[in-house]
């Protein structure tokens, strides 16, 4: 029983670690602009896009990937400024909407620039190499996914705890306007927010795609909105939150994924019932229920609104 | 226009009765077309799918422009009424070669379009008034994604095997009615009369009446008041739940009908292919052509379909004038032209089109003029 479920067990620990990776993106995002960043899986997916074409480009693996960091941020950093900060005093519809067609213009761009194929992500070595832990023979990238995840969360909590810009960030999500009467230059502060949500989404794109090595315009958008989902299962606005929420989801996705033949070896069903179809559905109608059963989330601070 | 007199009255039933001959000149002038020009000709594809679309984009300014709820579940409905729509006007005699896998399916029964076009309306408002009970307590964002991922799980739940009997699992429906099926055929097969643009010019039409009829109600009215302030709205006696859950289900069914419409289109069904990204771009139409205005959203329905089925298409293909070979023009350029305009569209001309106007409007004299008379 505990050899058929550990392997999926495995690999829900990788993928959790990668979609929180993402979600930190969305939940910092969230917190000081209320805005859902519709493209930020697709900024995920550019990270992608951007590793294959500078690996092809025969540069060594030491330059590639800090570049590939650099580079989404760089692009994290742009969209900021061209797409949401024009709309900094407009209603918040008019900035979700903006998301949405940077999303689209960065699906496009991406279809163009590939013609629509997928492209293979390159080889990592060391991470790409198998292991055999217990039962389950895998990559080593599922192994150092959470360990990675960990150590750059903790990181990006004493950055927000205990340096200027991170108080700087609280006062901003607390409230936007008074911490600009107080001195703070918003901007930079959005613009720091940004900048490190598309590094830690780059550093997660790095690991996702070794894990599934093909990259399309779309391969951004299911991790996102899962990304997204983990946000607000662990309450958005809170890291740690998302954090966990993400590793929930991940986890519960795969065990789905191997539901069929875990119940088949557990005798309870006889023949295959194809429940991995809902693998993805599964993780929505734990939005629905969470958001109408606990609407903060398992860590989120309950907001009031004034009249 | 407060002060509006009996003369600004009497313009605006000429703004009125311009707008009846202008819609009656479009029908004419489709029919027309349709008779004189080659039915292959790319203009009937554009007024073909432009319909369809105008008709969901429609449906969502109503909840998006006019009742302020945002919501992104489109797709998702769209999908249920396609669905529905096919299960139940399949020929029985071509039943067998359509579920091969399933040893026929389970429905042995056709229904006639028109029927079968209510029911996956109907069917859509069910599953919209379902789903409304929990997510529209929701506010903003929250619905947005939660509308977001109740699409995704009907995807989900329409291509699970074990429901192939109904819904054919992960396949494709085909074979059911479709549009040029409306052409009346003589005993040879000869068309006689053209009617595949004009009849979902006429089912479009017919549903874009009821949305404008029920918007000039006094539930229009209402679901006005609750977009502007939910708060003022509610003390002024408006049951928010109630209005808000029926906005959703009307919305709902006409996607339904939307959907149904987009099968004819296309002459086969698949759930797969009802993404978010289609959501996002009927979302973008409506952007596109003003939220909160009806005939903004035809319009741009109109335009976005002939802009990437036909005007726009010479950006996909290699061009070369005299020895000169445009650069960057290949596959998806299209596309990419598409998205800075839509992103310039959302960035400095958020009011789109029309803005909140629609057609009679336009023909409402100016005040200064009307202030000279």
């Amino acid at each position: 029983m505990w050899n058929t479920i550990f392997p999926y067990l495995l690999s829900g620990i990788s993928v959790g670690g990668q979609y929180a990776l993402i979600a930190i993106g969305y939940t910092m995002v969230y917190g000081i602009l209320r805005l859902i960043n519709f493209a930020h899986g697709d900024v995920f997916m550019v990270a992608g896009i951007v590793m294959v074409y500078l690996a092809a480009s025969g540069l060594p693996l030491y330059v590639t990937i800090p570049l590939v960091l650099v580079i989404t941020a760089a692009i994290g950093f742009l969209i900021e400024r061209v797409a949401y900060k024009p709309l900094r005093s407009a209603p918040r519809m008019s900035v979700m909407i903006s998301a949405i067609g940077v999303s689209y213009t960065l699906q496009n761009l991406v279809l163009y620039i590939t013609g629509g194929l997928n492209k293979q992500y390159p080889t990592i070595p060391w991470i790409s190499d198998s292991v055999t832990i217990g039962s389950a023979t895998t990559k080593l990238v599922t192994v150092i996914t959470p360990v990675l995840t960990i150590v750059l969360v903790v990181a990006l909590v004493l950055l927000i705890n205990k340096t200027k810009i991170g108080m700087a960030m609280r006062a901003v999500s607390k409230d936007f306007e008074t911490s600009q009467l107080m001195g703070i230059k918003i901007n930079s502060v959005i613009s720091v927010t940004f900048v490190t949500g598309s590094f830690l989404a780059a550093v997660g794109s790095v690991l996702y795609f070794t894990n599934y090595p093909t990259v399309i315009q779309t391969s951004g958008a299911m991790p996102g909105l899962k990304a997204f989902v983990a946000a607000v299962f662990g309450g958005i606005g809170s890291i740690p939150g998302a954090v966990i929420g993400a590793f929930i989801i991940g986890i519960m996705e795969n065990i789905i994924k191997g539901l069929d033949v875990i119940l088949f070896k557990a005798g309870v069903i006889s023949k295959p019932l194809g429940l991995a179809t809902f693998s993805d559905a599964f993780t929505f109608a734990l939005l629905i229920i969470i958001l109408v059963v606990k609407p903060t989330g398992l860590f989120g601070e309950k907001a009031t609104d004034k009249v | 226009m407060a002060a509006k007199g009996k003369d600004g009255r009497e313009k605006n039933r000429r703004g009125a009765v311009i707008t009846w001959v202008i819609i009656a000149l479009i029908y004419v002038g489709v029919f027309v077309a349709e008779q004189l020009l080659p039915p292959t000709s790319m203009l009937f594809t554009v007024l073909k799918k432009g319909a369809t679309y105008a008709l969901v984009a429609v449906s969502m300014n109503l909840l998006n422009g006019f009742t302020g709820i945002f919501s992104l579940g489109q797709a998702g409905f769209m999908l249920i009424g396609a669905y529905v729509f096919a299960i139940f006007t399949i020929p029985v005699e071509v039943r067998g070669s359509v579920y091969q896998y399933f040893d026929g399916g389970l429905v042995q029964f056709t229904l006639p379009v028109p029927v079968a076009m209510v029911l996956s309306g109907l069917a859509a408002a069910f599953f919209a008034f379902l789903i409304g009970l929990p997510v529209l307590r929701l506010k903003s964002d929250y619905l947005a994604i939660a509308t977001l991922g109740f699409a995704e799980i009907i995807r989900a739940i329409f291509q699970w095997n074990q429901l192939g009997p109904v819904t054919n699992g992960s396949n494709m429906l085909r074979l059911f009615p479709k549009f040029n099926d409306f052409n009346i055929t003589d005993a040879q097969g000869n068309v006689i009369v053209y009617l595949s643009t004009l009849v979902p010019f006429l089912i479009t039409g017919l549903c874009i009446g009821l949305i404008v009829l029920l918007l000039h109600s006094g539930y229009g009215r209402a679901l006005r008041a609750i977009r502007d302030d939910e708060i003022a709205a509610e003390a002024m006696g408006i049951n928010l739940a109630h209005h808000k859950q029926l906005a959703f289900c009307i919305s709902s069914f006409f996607a339904g009908v939307g959907g149904a419409m987009l099968a004819m289109y296309q002459t086969t069904v698949q759930a797969k292919s009802f993404t978010t990204a289609m959501t996002y771009e009927i979302l973008l139409i409506v952007v596109i052509g003003g939220i909160g205005s009806v005939t903004g959203s035809v319009l741009s329905s109109f335009l976005f379909v002939a802009c990437s089925e036909w005007w726009l298409r010479f950006l996909d293909e290699q061009q070369v004038i005299g020895d000169f070979q445009v650069p960057l023009l290949r596959n998806g350029f299209r596309l990419v032209v598409f998205s800075i305009i839509i992103m310039v569209v959302v960035l400095f001309f958020r009011r789109g089109i029309m803005g909140t106007r629609e057609l009679p409007d336009l023909f409402r004299p100016r005040r200064k003029e009307a202030a000279l008379k």
